[in-house]
């Protein structure tokens, strides 16, 4: 039943044939997505009508591709700089919230690091409204008492920012904080005895020990954003992100071209996942 | 000396207790303080619990409740049924040169954006999609039958989306595990079946019930499979508040509903981790 008990035909080929319709479940919705996104039809379904880039490339009145359907690259383009913005905001926290934990003794510090965990198990949905709520609260508030209108209070692109990035920083807070207890305190010592101050010794000691969890995390993080849409869907303005773009295509009825936009990103994030895996294993390594 | 270790507490402190106050707690306490008031008949909003009382005299409400954390609870069961041969089979049955691309691979479809993996089932599934076009084609069925739009394919849908989180922590808890267990109790004459139920699943334990926890949360709190793949006359509770938020515009109903859905996930959760003993930080890690 393992490697080094002697083996019964039966059970290996009954655990085989498991492990094949396994692979074929997963990967199944995602071939399908890819293989109709260069069908000749104006439909995502069989029958194949042969190869055609039109849902990439043509520019027609039936059929608009990707490279000239503005809602959706404008889209794309908005995903990608919230992607941006919270990945290095949340690098920056996260990292911030690693050394607080790590290397810090206070009062309370387990009741303040549980609640650093909570964003984790908070329901996306919950985290989205209970943020739409309070800034609305705020956004009254200031508007009454001072007659300010604040923006970023309303639904808007940095509102979506801020919601991901309440949660996404927890993330990098556990990443950087495994990395940071593998981290060798006599290193630090040495520095300081030499001279170096604290700022020196994060600057030059430290930070260089955590580049690949950096590095790792911010990828991910990147990803979680670029993603991201039972929080974003209550704090979304009129910039809408990808996923939420995506959504209501989906809903209203289905074209070929989501299924170039899930082709296109089912290639980019494959290749991001393996370089990402492959370079963690060689720094594990 | 004293003062810079001092200063460079605060730099970590400060903004880290900001993130968490300003970002999580004060939006959750503005939730609960929105829930517990009620406009009433003069236009006036009062204190009140009206909100949750109608969750539990209108009988759409607390069945749509109920019935979402049900269906969580079976989708937390199936997934672990469906992913813990994977682990298993990747960490003790196969040539443990395979072992990398094995687990590369199943990893690699969870980082396409949950939309796009849910657009596949559904241009799979639905009455003019593929595997009708196979069935007709092959003469197995001669109308298409709608696969979509029922608990059933919501279900799948929900397991598919969910199985990363149930295969990663198993998979390191068995990896963990030493073969040597399972041949001695194979020495002694254990059945396969005694085998799994008193070594291995007890072995595992603490990582079913981190991937368990997890995926019972995000099964819960999901919108997007549900709204997509579900029946168009029974509605996630997520579904709810999004109505509740976004068409009839009650954000006090609303933000009653979203209390009582983090209370339910915060309670399973504990539930959980006290059963196994485990804490918080310990099951994310």
């Amino acid at each position: 039943m393992i490697r080094s008990l002697p083996k019964s035909k039966g059970y290996d080929t009954g655990f085989l044939i498991y492990v094949i319709i396994f692979y074929i479940f997963l990967f199944a919705p995602l071939i399908v997505t890819s293989v109709l996104a260069f069908n000749n039809s104006d439909f995502p379904s069989l029958p194949w009508n042969g190869f055609s880039l039109d849902w990439f490339l043509s520019d027609t009145d039936t059929r608009v591709g990707l490279i000239h359907d503005s809602t959706n690259l404008q889209s794309i383009w908005v995903s990608i700089q919230t992607a941006f913005f919270v990945s290095i905001f949340s690098l920056i926290m996260g990292t911030f919230g690693a050394f607080l934990f790590e290397q810090e003794n206070f009062k309370f510090k387990q009741g303040l690091y549980f609640l650093a965990l909570t964003p984790l198990v908070i329901p996306g949905v919950i985290l989205g409204i209970s943020l739409l709520l309070s800034t609305n609260s705020a956004g009254t508030f200031f508007d009454d008492k001072f007659g300010w209108d604040i923006g970023i209070l309303a639904p808007s692109f940095w509102l979506v920012v801020v919601g991901q990035f309440s949660f996404i920083s927890t993330f990098v807070l556990l990443v950087v904080s495994a990395r940071l207890k593998k981290f060798d305190n006599t290193l630090e010592e040495a520095a300081q005895n030499l001279g170096a101050n604290r700022f020196e010794t994060i600057r030059y000691i430290i930070l260089p020990h955590l580049k690949p969890a950096l590095i790792g995390a911010g990828a991910v993080a990147f990803m979680m954003s670029f993603e991201n849409f039972n929080t974003t869907l209550f704090l979304v303005g009129s910039e809408t992100t990808l996923p939420i773009n995506l959504y209501l295509q989906v809903r209203d009825g289905s074209t070929p071209i989501i299924n170039a936009i899930a082709f296109l990103l089912i290639v980019v994030t494959s290749t991001l996942a393996v370089l990402n895996l492959i370079f963690t294993k060689k720094e594990t390594e | 000396m004293n003062r810079h270790i001092k200063l460079g507490f605060f730099i970590f402190f400060v903004p880290v207790i900001l993130w968490l106050f300003l970002l999580i707690v004060l939006p959750q306490i503005d939730l609960l303080l929105m829930s517990l008031k009620f406009e009433n008949d003069a236009g006036k909003m009062v204190w009140s619990f009206a909100n949750y009382s109608s969750f539990f005299t209108q009988k759409v409400y607390w069945l749509t409740f109920a019935r979402t954390a049900i269906y969580a609870i079976i989708v937390t069961f199936l997934t672990f049924v469906v992913t813990f041969p994977m682990a298993f089979y990747i960490t003790k049955v196969v040539n443990p040169k395979y072992k990398g691309f094995l687990t590369i691979l199943i990893l690699m479809p969870f980082w396409v954006s949950e939309l796009v993996r849910v657009y596949g089932w559904m241009i799979l599934l639905r009455e003019s999609g593929v595997i009708n076009y196979f069935l007709l084609k092959l003469g197995i069925t001669h109308q298409p039958i709608e696969m979509l739009y029922n608990d059933a394919s919501m279900i799948m849908g929900l397991v598919y989306t969910s199985m990363l989180f149930m295969l990663v922590p198993i998979l390191s808890s068995l990896d963990g595990m030493d073969d040597s267990y399972i041949e001695a109790a194979h020495d002694l004459g254990a059945s396969k079946f005694i085998i799994f139920m008193k070594i291995v699943i007890p072995y595992a334990a603490p990582g079913i019930v981190s991937g368990s926890i997890v995926v019972f949360m995000l099964t819960l709190g999901d919108y997007l499979t549900p709204n997509l793949m579900g029946g168009k006359n029974s509605l996630w509770f997520t579904e709810q508040i999004y109505n509740q938020f976004i068409e009839s515009f009650n954000w006090n109903q609303g933000a009653a509903f979203g209390f009582l859905l983090l209370l339910i996930s915060s309670l399973i959760i504990w539930i959980g981790l006290k059963i196994s003993k485990q804490n918080l930080a310990k099951a994310l890690s």
